[in-house]
């Protein structure tokens, strides 16, 4: 058998699906290289805070806050979790916390422009206005029956993240939702 | 309805699920009794409950919300670890009494 048929493509969540523009809102993927879930240990929150800057530059975020940059981001991901998007987790992090990869396994989008907030009005029961909602703010809430986390990357700017598995439902809501706005004019 | 979610602060009612009434757990041998009693029985009075809640869709933590069965006014919601109605509370109480 050649060896060019053994090579397998990696194929991204939204492959596909994405980048579309409707009435002036982009959403694009996002594709982070690494996606890693920090679970600290009983006790050991301060540790891993200061583990967490040493190696990749930034705290353990506060609840409902993201700390670091786009490049290497840590986005509080529920109770007593925050998750690390971007570079590859430090193994001394292991020292203090559960740390699981779950890279590949949940979709990342970015939906971008003036009526972006307007588009997760219809789909989102929070409110994710700038002025509220401002930068580095992250919620994790739901998008028409599906668990999202929801972070502010700009001031016209959201990041949106579910289950790999609900890629093309998060999309198509999106889609529909971006149409209806810009159907509004 | 909204509940005021200690780290997630005040969210719609759909974020949440509700999980049963909140009340004291037996000691682990504490016998068929108390157990029984823990598992079936309910006093379902109108007015206000302790209910725990789960913030499923937003953090996951599991919360004890008081609400008024009548009006359905959220009126307290503390953390299920600041409940005192864990285990470790049970057992605690049932080595004082022993």
């Amino acid at each position: 058998m050649a060896k060019d048929m053994l090579e397998l493509t990696a194929k991204s969540a939204c492959a596909g699906l994405l980048p579309a523009t409707i009435g002036g809102i982009t959403l694009s993927e996002e594709t982070p290289a690494h996606l890693t879930l920090l679970a600290p240990y009983k006790g050991r929150e301060a540790a891993l805070s200061a583990a967490l800057e040493a190696a990749h530059g930034m705290g353990f975020p506060a609840p409902g806050r993201a700390t670091g940059k786009a490049e290497a981001r840590a986005i509080w991901f529920g109770r007593a979790q925050a998750l690390l998007v971007g570079p590859a987790a430090d193994a001394g992090l292991a020292e203090h916390a559960a740390v699981t990869d779950l890279t590949d396994g949940w979709a990342v989008v970015k939906i971008e422009g003036e009526a972006a907030e307007d588009v997760l009005a219809r789909l989102v029961p929070v409110d994710l206005r700038a002025s509220v909602f401002k930068r580095g703010y992250t919620a994790r809430t739901e998008l028409k029956h599906m668990m999202v986390s929801i972070t502010r990357t700009g001031p016209k700017a959201l990041q949106i993240m579910v289950f790999r598995s609900l890629a093309a439902t998060l999309v198509h809501d999106l889609k529909r939702a971006m149409e209806a706005v810009a159907a509004r004019g | 309805m909204r509940i005021t979610c200690p780290l997630c602060g005040e969210r719609d009612r759909r974020e949440f699920t509700y999980k049963g009434t909140a009340r004291a757990i037996p000691a682990l041998d504490a016998g068929v009794g108390p157990w029984d009693d823990y598992v079936h029985m309910r006093d379902n009075l109108p007015g206000a409950i302790d209910e725990w809640w789960q913030h499923d869709m937003g953090c996951g933590s599991w919360l004890m919300v008081t609400r008024n069965t009548v009006s359905h006014e959220m009126i307290a919601v503390v953390a299920g670890e600041a409940s005192g109605l864990g285990l470790a509370e049970a057992q605690a109480q049932a080595e004082d009494q022993a």
